[in-house]
């Protein structure tokens, strides 16, 4: 009973990071209709940054605060360069200058500060939190990791139904000549859409990163993971992105506990699998016509 | 009539300084009229031997590897420095496979086909250097002093050119599983292994020691899933009371954190590839402040358990710890003087002494007779094993326990070989000190 | 007369390319034979990807199934080598068709992420069953130059041929398979769904096949490249070299067979000239080594940026006048809907 306890919540908190990475995956498609390769490769630039001001400063929260602040520059900055000029192209264009992307990023990060590990902190205590002598199994670091991504989940979910940003982002994805009629800044919209996803994606790289260490290629294993829970959840949503990423995390967290830890990948597949077999756009997307 | 004593040693002396100057001035300087330098073999001309290696650069496996090779280049610029072998130069090419077998493959073709390397040295890993293993021997090119634990490197038979240098991990497992069945007898072992051959050759060595009812758990993990929750758990679940792990020190790392998370603390005994006490500081150090929390990034090493088959870096009256912190200070102020960093240099210092023993015109077979003649012990613990009969390279290690970030030896150095039965041993004999020079005799 | 023609340009090649190893060094008649065996598997992904519309992260996968396929047999029978390769192709094939059924209701990103998983996932399987795969050493998958070529023949020169006649053979094959009714019907699917379907195609029928047909160039790619490099391991099967497969197709020209050489020439000789060219400036050491993968990086925007329509696209427009080209696959990223309501999908403007 105990092992299950810790199974479950160990679970959910591994979910919860794979959700963070899930959740700017969703933003960009949501708004922009691009699928971001490069998603976990500027997650893992961003959280360079706020690795150096906390290794001059001293302050984690200043750190923090600049891998968001430095997400939001570096993703409208990716947007206005690199993607724009794909824009109208074959989608698939945009895929691969997103992998150029990331493979630039994963190099420059190595050349301006080495491939070795860097340890990058929490915000809070690791140890285990225990109810009485009842070891839970989780941390106040992963109840910090949940809270700051459920809040971003419901941010997210609110920008898109209740503010004009919102609403223009999902115009210019779902139809961008008839929104540009309707007088919608196409290009800001799209610098906008990217520079959230900037910001939500260094979050997951502050969130993820105490437990896969700090080096260029931090992010390649986890982006798979969260890309995964986004389309399990369906990419047109934030609840699906948090609720697929928690799917994920505990299904592989028994999977490996009970049945053996090698095939843990394998597991997700087959969790992938079962899930587009039911629901071929994911658990929480809109209900699809019928088509003929 | 009779000497005073005092007169009688004075003779002595004048006699041994003459004896002394005689043999001096017979070996100082290079004899001259010997052979001039040719181009005796593919990758070597008069002035230099080029060597090339496969090597992680980049990629997921690249941290902590990546110092490897710069380490033994640092040692071979010291001897080019100093007069180099026989007065020829070392040029070590080392390609980035990103440890990916196929690079490895188009790496070494490109080594060996255009850039005519004279031989592959301390080629990194187990799955990239099978990929040419059999190319390197069939074109009869020196694979010498690869840098994996594999036992596959002992096969004189089929891989006549190919050497091992490291502790193998069969070997290693043994010798950790000897000293668990000494001082935690009757106590609750799990196992945490990487799921490879490294984590599965340690846990058969483990195996060959430890007997089957002390083990309550066994759990393995992929390299490629950081979340290691439900292992630690399941362990937790056993009631280990000692945790043996075969891991790199990234998992032993995220073993430590995460044990932490699960209020679970067992008797760590980490496998020498995942311990090095500086590295692990490193993963570990932001940790140390936590709000309340008393751990530092040393305090969470404290007391692991593990074996080592170089000298203690903490060991600073070793005259192989002064030489390599001469030689890290000097060519490598960028990089931290740890186990890669040692385990560079002293894999660079085997090749040099293979090479001083080939000759001064070495063919490629001359370098492979050096090495089955057997080499002398260098800067390992224990002897090597090389023979016509037996390319594995260093045949054990002493146990030790990490202390305020440094190995601390806990007993002797133990020796033992692959098999399940071989004994283990405890080498009686001293390690030999470095050359003053910093380089070997010929 | 499609075929005769087809073939009479694969036989020109192939002289071309006897001609050429002979003259290059065997360090070149490895990279020939590297290149060849890329050919085969961006040819397969190119045409599903171009041809059909479906994207695939995970090609790397069915390469892991012809590469394992491929070596078991080498090891555990003494067949003939066209029949090892074949059989890989069809063994792979099958891996496809499995797939492709699991897959056939799924679209843009969700295709894209069942195939993303496919390729992580499915070596790890070597690691499981390590007594059948070799587990993460592999296995060993060399050949011997015949006999009847003489003890000085090298070895690489004829890896080059093998590869090089598979590729033409696969090459013929794919350009045919474009040209019949089934290519036709490919496009259709790909350019509206729900048309192609009116019209009476089975498109489910159809996706699978194309799924197929690329997962058997993948497998044989992956049996040709395992004799090249004399191994099949896990580590040889990572989500980079799906990456770089579809890097390969969408670089050399989206659905063209000449573009899948152009794309895996890229592939293959891009990175080692980086590195030497990086190497040749003196810089060396730990962190330079980062320097030709960032270069790599902007060489890949660069080029997508300055051929949209790859590499061949770029080609005709200079050398050719405007043939029925591979349509760009508009669709190939977007969700379907029913096509009443998106009237302006078919209008693409470019967005200032």
């Amino acid at each position: 009973m105990q092992e299950f306890i810790e199974f479950t919540l160990g679970g959910i908190a591994s979910g919860m990071i794979y959700a963070a990475i899930a959740l700017s995956l969703v933003l960009i498609w949501r708004g922009t209709r691009v699928l971001n390769y490069s998603q976990g490769g500027m997650a893992m630039f961003t959280t360079y940054v706020a690795w150096l001001v906390i290794r001059h400063t001293g302050s984690y929260w200043a750190g923090f605060a600049a891998a968001l602040a430095s997400g939001l520059v570096l993703g409208a900055l990716c947007e206005r360069s690199v993607v724009r000029p794909t824009e109208g192209r074959s989608p698939l264009n945009s895929v691969i200058v997103t992998i150029g992307l990331l493979i630039f990023l994963e190099g420059l990060a190595g050349v301006i500060y080495g491939g070795q590990y860097r340890s990058f902190p929490a915000a809070y205590s690791l140890n285990g939190l225990k109810i009485g002598k009842f070891a839970l199994g989780i941390s106040p670091n992963d109840l910090f990791t949940a809270g700051a991504v459920l809040a971003a989940a419901l941010a997210l979910a609110l920008v898109f139904r209740y503010t004009s940003a919102g609403l223009r982002l999902r115009a210019t994805a779902f139809s961008p000549v008839v929104a540009r009629l309707l007088g919608v800044r196409i290009g800001r919209v799209l610098t906008l859409g990217w520079a959230l996803a900037g910001l939500f994606g260094a979050l997951a790289g502050v969130l993820v990163t105490p437990s896969t260490f700090l080096y260029p290629n931090s992010m390649d294993s986890i982006f798979v993971l969260g890309f995964t829970a986004a389309v399990i959840g369906g990419l047109d949503s934030p609840g699906g992105a948090v609720a697929g990423g928690v799917l994920l995390g505990v299904v592989l967290s028994y999977a490996g506990g009970y049945l053996g830890n090698d095939l843990v990948l394998l597991y997700g597949l087959v969790v992938l699998a079962l899930v587009l077999m039911v629901r071929p756009s994911g658990l929480f997307s809109a209900p699809r016509t019928r088509r003929v | 009539m009779r000497r005073s004593p005092k007169t009688r040693l004075g003779a002595v002396a004048a006699v041994a300084a003459v004896a002394l100057a005689a043999a001096a001035c017979g070996s100082s300087g290079s004899p001259s009229g010997s052979k001039a330098l040719t181009a005796s073999a593919p990758g070597i001309t008069p002035s230099q031997i080029l060597i090339g290696s496969h090597q992680p650069l980049t990629g997921v496996a690249a941290p902590g590897y990546d110092e490897i090779a710069p380490a033994s280049n640092a040692y071979f610029q010291y001897v080019n420095a100093h007069g180099g072998i026989y007065g020829r130069k070392i040029v070590y090419k080392y390609l980035n496979d990103q440890y990916d077998p196929t690079d490895t493959a188009s790496v070494v073709h490109q080594l060996v086909l255009q850039d005519n390397v004279y031989a592959i040295f301390n080629g990194l890993g187990t799955p990239t250097h099978l990929a040419v293993v059999k190319y390197l021997n069939s074109s009869k090119v020196p694979d010498v002093f690869v840098a994996s634990g594999c036992e596959c490197w002992n096969a004189p038979g089929t891989y006549p050119d190919t050497f091992g240098w490291q502790l193998d991990y069969i070997r290693e497992g043994k010798i950790l599983g000897s000293y668990i069945k000494q001082h935690f007898a009757g106590k609750k072992i799990g196992y945490f292994y990487q799921d490879d051959e490294f984590g599965m050759d340690g846990v058969k060595g483990l195996n060959y020691e430890l007997p089957k009812s002390q083990v309550v758990a066994s759990e393995s993990y992929n390299p490629a899933v950081t979340n290691v929750a439900p292992q630690v758990t399941a362990l937790k679940a056993a009631g280990a009371q000692v945790v043996v792990s075969f891991s790199v020190p990234a998992f032993t790392a995220l073993l430590k954190l995460t044990s932490l998370k699960l209020s679970f603390s067992p008797q760590l005994v980490v496998s020498d590839v995942g311990s090095d006490p500086i590295t692990l500081a490193g993963l570990l150090q932001s940790f140390a402040k936590q709000g309340g929390a008393t751990v530092s990034g040393n305090a969470l090493t404290q007391g692991i358990i593990t074996d080592g088959y170089l000298p203690s870096l903490g060991d600073t009256s070793n005259s192989w710890i002064q030489l390599f912190t001469k030689l890290h200070s000097k060519y490598l102020p960028k990089l931290p003087l740890d186990g890669n960093v040692a385990y560079g240099l002293a894999v660079g210092y085997t090749f040099v002494q293979a090479m001083l023993k080939a000759g001064r015109n070495p063919s490629r077979q001359d370098l492979i007779n050096a090495i089955n003649g057997g080499l002398p012990q260098g800067a390992a613990v224990a002897p090597y094993a090389y023979s016509s009969s037996d390319h594995n390279g260093i045949t054990g290690a002493y146990m030790a326990v990490v202390k305020n970030g440094v190995l601390v030896p806990t007993g002797p150095v133990q020796v033992t070989d692959d098999s399940p039965t071989g004994a283990i041993t405890t080498e009686t004999a001293a390690q030999p000190a470095a050359p003053a020079s910093g380089i070997p005799s010929p | 007369m499609t075929l005769l023609r087809h073939l009479a340009v694969a036989v020109g090649a192939g002289l071309i390319l006897l001609a050429l190893s002979v003259k290059v060094t065997p360090y070149r008649d490895y990279q020939i034979a590297e290149v060849a065996a890329y050919v085969v598997a961006v040819a397969g992904l190119t045409v599903l990807i171009g041809l059909s519309g479906q994207i695939s992260v995970g090609n790397g996968a069915f390469m892991a199934v012809g590469g394992y396929a491929g070596a078991l047999l080498l090891i555990h029978q003494s067949w003939p080598l066209a029949l090892v390769f074949a059989a890989s192709a069809v063994i792979a094939a099958a891996a496809g068709a499995i797939f492709g059924l699991a897959a056939a209701r799924l679209r843009g990103p969700y295709l894209a992420g069942a195939t993303l998983m496919l390729a992580v996932a499915l070596p790890s399987l070597a690691d499981q069953y390590t007594g059948v795969f070799g587990g993460d050493q592999g296995l060993s998958a060399s050949i011997t130059t015949p006999a009847f070529l003489g003890a000085t023949f090298p070895p690489t020169r004829w890896q080059a041929w093998l590869t090089c006649a598979a590729a033409l053979i696969t090459l013929v094959l794919l350009a045919n398979l474009r040209r019949s009714r089934v290519g036709r019907s490919w496009r259709a699917v790909r350019d509206d769904e729900v048309a192609a379907a009116l019209s009476g195609l089975n498109v489910a029928r159809l996706q699978i096949l194309a799924f197929v047909v690329s997962a058997a160039c993948a497998g044989l790619g992956g049996a040709l490249l395992a004799v090249v490099t004399g191994i099949v391991a896990p580590g040889a099967y990572t989500l980079t070299l799906s990456i770089g497969l579809l890097t390969a197709a969408v670089l050399g020209g989206l659905g063209s067979l000449p573009g899948a050489v152009w794309g895996s020439l890229v592939l293959v000789l891009v990175p080692t000239y980086l590195t030497n060219v990086t190497a040749s400036h003196g810089l060396s050491g730990a962190a330079s080594s980062s320097v030709p993968i960032a270069a790599y990086g902007v060489v890949l925007i660069v080029v997508m940026l300055v051929f949209p329509a790859g590499i061949q696209g770029a080609l005709r427009r200079i050398f050719g006048p405007a043939a029925p080209a591979a349509a760009v696959p508009l669709n190939a990223l977007r969700r379907r809907r029913p096509a009443s309501e998106h009237e302006e999908e078919g209008i693409h403007e470019k967005i200032t």
